[in-house]
C-alpha cells in the first residue's frame, strides 16, 4: 500500500535483513550544561506505532526534533533506512513531522497546505491533484479543501496537518502531541482512527507525548524517557504488567510499592519480608538473590482482590478502608495497613448499587497472586 | 524557551547578516569617525573648509597636525556651555511635560475597553504620519501675535494686547511636547496594557484605595516603558533643530541650532564637529538606559 | 472610580484636541482669503490654485517622492534582512553591534546623523571620486540609512510573534529555506514590509535636516522648500500644501489601518 518514497533514501546498503527503519546510536544532546538527550540508542522497525513517553523535559520532543533535522545531535548516530542522515537537513530527509501546534500555512486553503510538500517534490499538477484528494478522503475533510486554517476547528486542523505531513507518503511520520489540544472524546475517537490509518499505510508513525494513556492505547512499543535516557522499552502490556523500575512502575497507571528484604528464594519463586506487613510476601523473580537483599515489590491496584472472613490466599494482608473513589466504572480504595502503610486496591463496580459494597473504617483482607507482581531491583 | 537555531547554508547567513551589518558600517558609524577626526582639524576658506589632518609624509616622517583649539573654544567660550545646559535644561523639562500629559493619556487608552484601544492608539500615531515641519509650522500660525489663540482671546476680550508666546521658550516647549508625543504614549502604553489587571484586584481586596494602587502597584511597574519613553524624547530632543529655530528666539539656546548655524552660517565645520562629537559623548548614557530597557522588553514576560 | 474615569477621559480628549487642533487650524487656514494667512478674509480656494503652479514647490515635491520611493524600497530589503538576523539568528558575532546600529538612527539628532553623512561624502569624494557631488543620490542614501532601522522594528516585531514551526513545517515538507523564505515567511509578514515601507517613505518625504546637509546644487527637496518659505513667515500656500498633505496622508493610513485590521481578523 505504500508507495515507494519520492526521494529514493541515500546510500541504502543492499542487506539480507530489512534494515530498522529509524536507528539512533549513542544520541546525546546538551543545551548549555544540561544534557537534554543522554546517550540513547534505539532501533525502531518500519511499520511499528512508536511511543515516546514521558514527561516535561526528558528530552523526548528533543529526540523527536533530531529525527526530523531541526536539531544536531553533539554526538552520535541517526540512520535512517540504513543510511546515516545525522547531518542531512530536513528537506533532504524522508521523514515527515505533524507539529503539535499543527503548524498550518495561514495564507494558504486546506488543498494547498496539503500540496505544499508535493510542490516541493516537483509533482505534476495532475498528480498532486489526485494526491491531495486522497489525503483528504484519507482523514474525511474533503469538504473543506477551500478554506483557510482559520475557519477551521481544532479537530479539522489536526486532521488537515496530519493530512499534509503524509501526502508525501513518507516512511517515517512523526506526530509532536498529536492530541494534546483535543477534548477527551475527541481524543479517544481520534486514538484510534490514527491507529488505523498508520495500519492501512504501514508508516512508521513514532509519537511524542506525556499521556500514558495515549500512548498505551494506539502504541506496538513505548520507550519511557526520563531526564535524556531511555527508563523502559517494551511493548504496552509488558510495560505495565512489569516495570522494569520504580519510575516506570509509578509512572503508568497506579501502583503499590513494598520496601522488602529477600527471605528466601527457591528456583524462580522468592519469599520476602516487609516492614510495611507482618505477612511474608511471595513473588516471582527469575534473577538469584541473596537473602537479605533489599527489593521493591510493585503490585497493581487491581490485581488485588479480597478475600472473604477465614478464607486463605498468597500475600495475604489486613487493613481497615480509609478512602474511597467511585469512578464509576471502577472504585478505588485505600486500605491502611497495620503498620500505615496505605494499600490502593480497586473493584469493578460489577453490579450496579446504590451504595458502594465496601464503607470506610471496614476491615478487610487482601490478597494477590505472587504471578502478579514485580519484583524491582531499582 | 530554547528557539534552536534554523540550519540554513553558511552563505545564506553570511549575506542576511553581513549586508545590513556592512551598510550601517559604513553609512552610519564610519561618519562618527569622520567627525571625530574634523573636530580635530582646522577650519579654512576653502571647499572643502577644513584641513586634512596629514601635514606632511617626507622622509618616512609623518607630520600630523591635530588642533585642539575646536574642543577648546568649546570649553572657553561660554556660549557652548551655556547651549549645552540650556539643552538640558529644555530637554529634561519638555520630557516632563510631556510625560505628564502623556502617561494619563496612554493610561485612559490602556484601560479603555479592549476593541476601542487599537484606534485610540491609531489616532495618537496618525499626526505622526503627516509633515513633522508642517505641524511645527502650524503652531507658528496660531501662537503669534495675530494667531489663532491671540485673536480669540483678544476677542473674548479677556487680554487687550496680544501675548508673546511665539519666539519664546514656551512655544518651544509646546512644539515640542506636541511633536514628540506619539514616542512618549507608544512605549507607556505598551506597558501600561500589560500591567496584570488582575494585581489592582488583589490590591483592592486586600484594602488598598485606588490612589494608593496606583502609587504604589501602576506606577512602579509601568517605570520601564516611563524611562523608554523618556529616553526616546530625551536624546533627539537635545539635537533638535527645527523646533528651536522655528519657535524659538534668539535666546533659546540649543546645540542642535547651534550646530546649524556653526556649519551653515559660519561654514566652521571643524567646530561645528567637535559640537557633535561632546553632544553624542553627553547622550551616550541616556542610550545606553534606553538599550538597557529595549533589551528587557524583549525577554520572555517574567 | 467614576471621577476617574471622567478626568481620564478629559485629559484624553484635551490630548487629542491638543494633537488634532493644529492640524485642523492649517486646513481652515488653507481657505483664508487674505494672504495673512490668520486673519480671516473670506472663504477662497485661490491658494491652491496658485500652488498648483508653483513650479519650484512641484518640483520639489517631485524630487521629494522619487527620493521617498527608493528609498523605501531599500530601506525594506535591508531593513528585513536585519530584522532576520536579529530574530532567527540567536547568536552570531557582530549581534550586539547590530543591535545598536540598528537602534541609533532612530533615536540620535539628526544634526548629527547629518553632519556626519556629509563628512562621509566629502571625503569619499576626495578619495575615491564617488558620490561626484552631492544631490538626489546623497540625499537618497542618508535616508535609507535612518529609514531602515525604523522598518527593522517593525518587522522585527512581526517576525518575532510568527509561529517559527511554520517555517520548520515547510523545510520538514522540503522545501529549501530561500523557498521557505518567499513562500511561507514573506507572505505572512508582509503587512510589516508595508507598513515599514509607508513609514520609510514617510519619514523620507519628511526629512528636513539630513536632506539640507548632504543635498547638493538643484537638489532640493520638498521639506527644504517649505523650511526656506516658512522662516520667513506664514505663508497660504504652505497652508494649502500642508492641507494637502494632512489629508493625503489620512486617507493612506486610514485605508491601510482598515486593510491591516480585516488582515488580522482574518488570520486570528
Amino acid at each position: 500500500m505504500t508507495q515507494p518514497p519520492l526521494q529514493p533514501a541515500p546510500g541504502q546498503e543492499p542487506s539480507a535483513a530489512p534494515a530498522p527503519s529509524v536507528c539512533l546510536q549513542q544520541i546525546t544532546k546538551s543545551f548549555g550544561s544540561t544534557y537534554a538527550v543522554n546517550n540513547v540508542s534505539l532501533e525502531i522497525q518500519q511499520g511499528e506505532f512508536f511511543s515516546l513517553l514521558g514527561p516535561s523535559g526528558c528530552g523526548k520532543t528533543t529526540l523527536l526534533r533530531m529525527l526530523a533535522g531541526f536539531e544536531s545531535p553533539d554526538r552520535g548516530r541517526i540512520l535512517i533506512d540504513g543510511a546515516d542522515m545525522t547531518r542531512v537537513p530536513p528537506y533532504e530527509r524522508p521523514v515527515n513531522m505533524m507539529f503539535q501546534s499543527y503548524a498550518l500555512f495561514p495564507h494558504m486553503s486546506v488543498a494547498d497546505n496539503i500540496a505544499f510538500g508535493l510542490k516541493q517534490a516537483s509533482m505534476t499538477r495532475q498528480l498532486r491533484t489526485e494526491r491531495v484528494q486522497e489525503m483528504m478522503e484519507l482523514v474525511q475533510i474533503s469538504a473543506l479543501a477551500r478554506r483557510k486554517p482559520h475557519q477551521l476547528s481544532g479537530g479539522q486542523r489536526q486532521r488537515v496537518a496530519l493530512a499534509r505531513a503524509l501526502a508525501r507518503h513518507p516512511r517515517i511520520l512523526l506526530l509532536d502531541e498529536p492530541l494534546g489540544a483535543l477534548d477527551r472524546k475527541l481524543r479517544e475517537k481520534t486514538q484510534f482512527e490514527l491507529v488505523n490509518i498508520q495500519q492501512r499505510l504501514g508508516t512508521t508513525f513514532i509519537v511524542v507525548t506525556h499521556d500514558q494513556e495515549e500512548a498505551m492505547t494506539m502504541s506496538s512499543r513505548i520507550a519511557l524517557m526520563r531526564e535524556g535516557q531511555i527508563e523502559q522499552l517494551d511493548a504496552p502490556r509488558r510495560l505495565y504488567e512489569f516495570p522494569a523500575t520504580r519510575y516506570a512502575a509509578s509512572f503508568i497507571g497506579s501502583i503499590n510499592l513494598f520496601e522488602a528484604r529477600v527471605l528466601r528464594q527457591n528456583g524462580d519463586e522468592i519469599t520476602l519480608a516487609s516492614s510495611d506487613t507482618d505477612s511474608e510476601l511471595q513473588a516471582r523473580c527469575s534473577e538469584k538473590m541473596l537473602p537479605g537483599m533489599r527489593l521493591t515489590l510493585a503490585v497493581r491496584p487491581e490485581k488485588i482482590h479480597l478475600l472473604a472472613d477465614g478464607e486463605l490466599g498468597p500475600n495475604r494482608v489486613r487493613g481497615r478502608i480509609k478512602e474511597i473513589a467511585y469512578l464509576g466504572g471502577v472504585s478505588m480504595y485505600h486500605a491502611e495497613l497495620p503498620g500505615g502503610k496505605r494499600l490502593q486496591f480497586s473493584q469493578s463496580n460489577v453490579l450496579a448499587l446504590a451504595e458502594q459494597p465496601l464503607r470506610p473504617e471496614q476491615d478487610v483482607v487482601l490478597s494477590w497472586q505472587p504471578d502478579s507482581c514485580t519484583v524491582l531491583t531499582e | 524557551m530554547n528557539i534552536p537555531t534554523l540550519r540554513r547554508p553558511v552563505s545564506g547567513r553570511r549575506l542576511i547578516i553581513g549586508l545590513p551589518w556592512l551598510w550601517l558600517g559604513l553609512f552610519f558609524l564610519l561618519p562618527f569617525l569622520f567627525v571625530l577626526k574634523l573636530s580635530l582639524s582646522e577650519s579654512v576658506l576653502a571647499q572643502p573648509p577644513y584641513l586634512g589632518l596629514i601635514r606632511e609624509f617626507q622622509d618616512g616622517m609623518l607630520v600630523l597636525a591635530i588642533n585642539l583649539g575646536n574642543y577648546q573654544l568649546l570649553l572657553d567660550d561660554s556660549l557652548y556651555l551655556k547651549a549645552l545646559l540650556s539643552s538640558l535644561q529644555i530637554a529634561a523639562i519638555s520630557t516632563l511635560l510631556t510625560l505628564l500629559l502623556g502617561y494619563p493619556m496612554a493610561y485612559a487608552i490602556a484601560r479603555s475597553p479592549r476593541h476601542w484601544r487599537l484606534p485610540l492608539m491609531m489616532l495618537i500615531i496618525l499626526p505622526f504620519w503627516t509633515s513633522f515641519l508642517i505641524r511645527v509650522y502650524a503652531w507658528i500660525g496660531i501662537l503669534k501675535n495675530n494667531g489663532l489663540i491671540n485673536q480669540v482671546l483678544m476677542g473674548l476680550g479677556l487680554i487687550d494686547s496680544p501675548l508673546e508666546i511665539l519666539h519664546t521658550p514656551v512655544a518651544v516647549y509646546i512644539g515640542i511636547v506636541y511633536s514628540y508625543l506619539p514616542f512618549m504614549v507608544l512605549p507607556l502604553y505598551a506597558t501600561l496594557v500589560r500591567l496584570d489587571v488582575t494585581l489592582l484586584e488583589a490590591a483592592a481586596d486586600l484594602g488598598c484605595r485606588p490612589w494608593k494602587q496606583f502609587l504604589r502597584i501602576t506606577l512602579p511597574l509601568s517605570m520601564p516603558g516611563v524611562l523608554a519613553g523618556a529616553m526616546l524624547v530625551f536624546i533627539p530632543v537635545m539635537g533638535e533643530f527645527v523646533i528651536p529655530d522655528l519657535l524659538g528666539g534668539p535666546e533659546t539656546l540649543m546645540l542642535g541650532k547651534l550646530m546649524w548655524t556653526e556649519f551653515f552660517s559660519n561654514k566652521d565645520w571643524p567646530l561645528a564637529s567637535a559640537l557633535a562629537a561632546v553632544l553624542l559623548v553627553v547622550l551616550i548614557i541616556p542610550f545606553m538606559l534606553l538599550r538597557h530597557y529595549e533589551q528587557r522588553s524583549q525577554e520572555p514576560a517574567a | 472610580m467614576n471621577r476617574r474615569s471622567v478626568l481620564l477621559l478629559t485629559v484624553l480628549l484635551f490630548g487629542y484636541a491638543f494633537l488634532y487642533g493644529p492640524i485642523l487650524s492649517l486646513i481652515v487656514y488653507s481657505f483664508n482669503e487674505s494672504r495673512l494667512v490668520t486673519v480671516w478674509g473670506g472663504f477662497s480656494t485661490k491658494w491652491y490654485g496658485e500652488l498648483l503652479h508653483n513650479e519650484q514647490i512641484l518640483g520639489a515635491a517631485w524630487l521629494s517622492i522619487k527620493i521617498a520611493a527608493i528609498n523605501a524600497c531599500a530601506a525594506v530589503v535591508l531593513g528585513t534582512l536585519a530584522a532576520l538576523a536579529l530574530v532567527r539568528y540567536r547568536r552570531f558575532r557582530g549581534r550586539a553591534s547590530l543591535e545598536v546600529l540598528v537602534t541609533a538612527p532612530m533615536v540620535l539628532p539628526d544634526v548629527i546623523i547629518g553632519l556626519s553623512l556629509l563628512l562621509l561624502f566629502v571625503s569619499m569624494e576626495a578619495l575615491i571620486g564617488w558620490p561626484a557631488g552631492r544631490g538626489q543620490s546623497t540625499i537618497t542614501l542618508a535616508h535609507i540609512t535612518c529609514s531602515m532601522a525604523y522598518v527593522t522594528v517593525v518587522v522585527r516585531s512581526r517576525l518575532a510573534h510568527m509561529d517559527q514551526s511554520l517555517e520548520e513545517a515547510a523545510l520538514d515538507l522540503g522545501a529549501r529555506p530561500l523557498t521557505v523564505f518567499f513562500a511561507i515567511t514573506l507572505p505572512i509578514i508582509a503587512p510589516a514590509l508595508a507598513a515599514g515601507w509607508l513609514l520609510a517613505f514617510t519619514l523620507s518625504m519628511d526629512d528636513l535636516v539630513l536632506a539640507s546637509f548632504v543635498s547638493g546644487p538643484g537638489s532640493t527637496t520638498l521639506p527644504m522648500v517649505v523650511y526656506s518659505s516658512v522662516r520667513l513667515g506664514v505663508s497660504p500656500q504652505i497652508n494649502a500644501l500642508a492641507s494637502l498633505i494632512v489629508v493625503l496622508v489620512s486617507s493612506a493610513v486610514a485605508i491601510a489601518g482598515v486593510l491591516l485590521y480585516r488582515q488580522e481578523k482574518r488570520q486570528a
